[in-house]
């Protein structure tokens, strides 16, 4: 199948002042866009190299596919986990969890933070599959650092380019800017989704 | 040791309008200098780890050393690599070994620039020397220190982090790293080329 890059959820400047229309523009217009297409571009590899029956350049692709796919995957949720409307608490069954796995709402977030300044990709709040908790990771890249079987449930872009043009070295002023827009109904739905699979 | 910022060997605006201003002094001043400190706290944590015998968080500690060390040996570099009065081509026993190795300037920086344009996220296009072959190598450092090979030292860098270009170039990584040549710094290439020659490992 053929990745295509969706329209963000919302307008362009709908998130100022925590992010400017001019780096979210960007961010999904052109970073988003180019993991879409990095991804499509190396399954074509792979078909082609299936086809012919030359093998030469297919683990490179393959890890075009997993930087690329991540990178995709990742922005996906990024955008739906932020809104014009957010900057509230997690409510019902995720904000339960949330208390239950990490102690308090204010013991996940401090341990968020702090992974989002210790990345040099992602905070991730996942649900891990194998373990049946929440936790969070500490992403480089789109990839690095990933536990196998988790979900991811709500997710930050510490890469520069999501900050960087707002903000300069600031990241601190900017991962609290996002908690003034994460917006927990995608995270919900994804925390009940996975509750319901493996649970 | 304690590690020290360098001063930077130009005024911030010197490299325009190759560089800007504005981002050679937040390079400088914040990025560099967090390296530094970084590097140093590291080395303090490292020391109170021996006396108080306590090895704890010495995989994370380690890291951090890698991390900001060769952060702070990056940029070191880097700064000198570029001049006000720099681009052109690199002359004398440099250029031979250039075009020796591989097979012209042209192609040298061809495959440099590929290298830095395709380094995935944050990193490094580099020039490398390889003290086990004692030849010159193109390599790719992601963040400061991932997948550089062993027993090398860099002669000419290349810092293709966004905070290196964003604030003037935007996404254009590929306008960024064309117009570093016209700033590089070709005698002190040649210098660094210079103290590597023949030194090898066994
Ligand atoms: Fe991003
Ligand atoms: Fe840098």
């Amino acid at each position: 199948m053929s990745q295509e890059l969706p329209p963000l959820p919302y307008d362009y400047d709908a998130l100022e002042p925590s992010i400017s229309e001019q780096v979210l523009t960007w961010h999904h217009d052109t970073h988003h866009q180019g993991y879409v297409n990095g991804w499509n571009s190396a399954e074509e590899t792979l078909a082609e190299n299936r086809e012919s029956g030359d093998f030469g350049s297919s683990g490179s692709a393959i890890r075009n596919v997993t930087h690329n796919g991540c990178g995709h995957i990742l922005h996906d949720l990024f955008w739906q986990n932020m809104g014009p409307e957010g900057g509230d608490e997690p409510t019902g069954a995720l904000a339960d969890r949330i208390e239950e796995d990490f102690g308090s709402y204010d013991a996940w977030k401090g341990e968020f933070e702090a992974a989002a300044k210790n990345a040099s990709g992602w905070a991730l709040l996942v649900y891990d599959s194998f373990s049946n908790q929440l936790r969070n990771l500490v992403v480089d890249k789109h990839d690095q650092g990933a536990l196998w079987g988790s979900h991811p449930i709500l997710a930050l872009d510490v890469w520069e380019h999501s900050y960087y043009y707002d903000y300069g070295p600031a990241r601190g002023d900017f991962i609290d800017a996002f908690f003034e827009v994460v917006d927990w109904e995608e995270p919900s739905r994804r925390y009940e989704q996975a509750v319901e699979i493996f649970e | 040791m304690t590690y020290e910022l360098p001063d930077l060997p130009y005024d911030y605006d010197a490299l325009e309008p190759a560089i800007d201003a504005r981002i050679m002094e937040l390079h400088h001043d914040k990025h560099h200098q967090g390296y530094v400190d970084g590097a140093n706290s590291a080395l303090e944590k490292l020391q109170s780890m021996r006396e108080g015998g306590d090895f704890g968080d010495i995989k994370g500690v380690e890291r951090n050393l890698a991390f900001n060390l060769s952060g702070h040996v990056n940029h070191t570099v880097f700064w000198r690599n570029m001049s006000p009065d720099g681009g052109g081509e690199p002359g004398g026993e440099l250029a031979d070994a250039i075009e020796e190795r591989f097979g012209s300037f042209d192609g040298f920086k061809r495959h440099f620039s590929e290298a830095a344009k395709g380094v995935e996220g944050s990193g490094w296009g580099m020039l490398l020397y390889d003290h086990l072959g004692d030849q010159m190598i193109v390599g790719i450092a992601e963040n400061h220190q991932n997948q550089t090979p062993q027993g090398t030292t860099p002669l000419l860098v290349l810092d293709v982090w966004e905070h290196a270009y964003y604030l003037q170039y935007e996404n254009n990584r590929g306008e960024y790293v064309d117009n570093f040549w016209d700033v590089v710094n070709w005698d002190d290439v040649a210098q660094r080329y210079d103290d590597c020659k023949g030194r090898t490992i066994q």
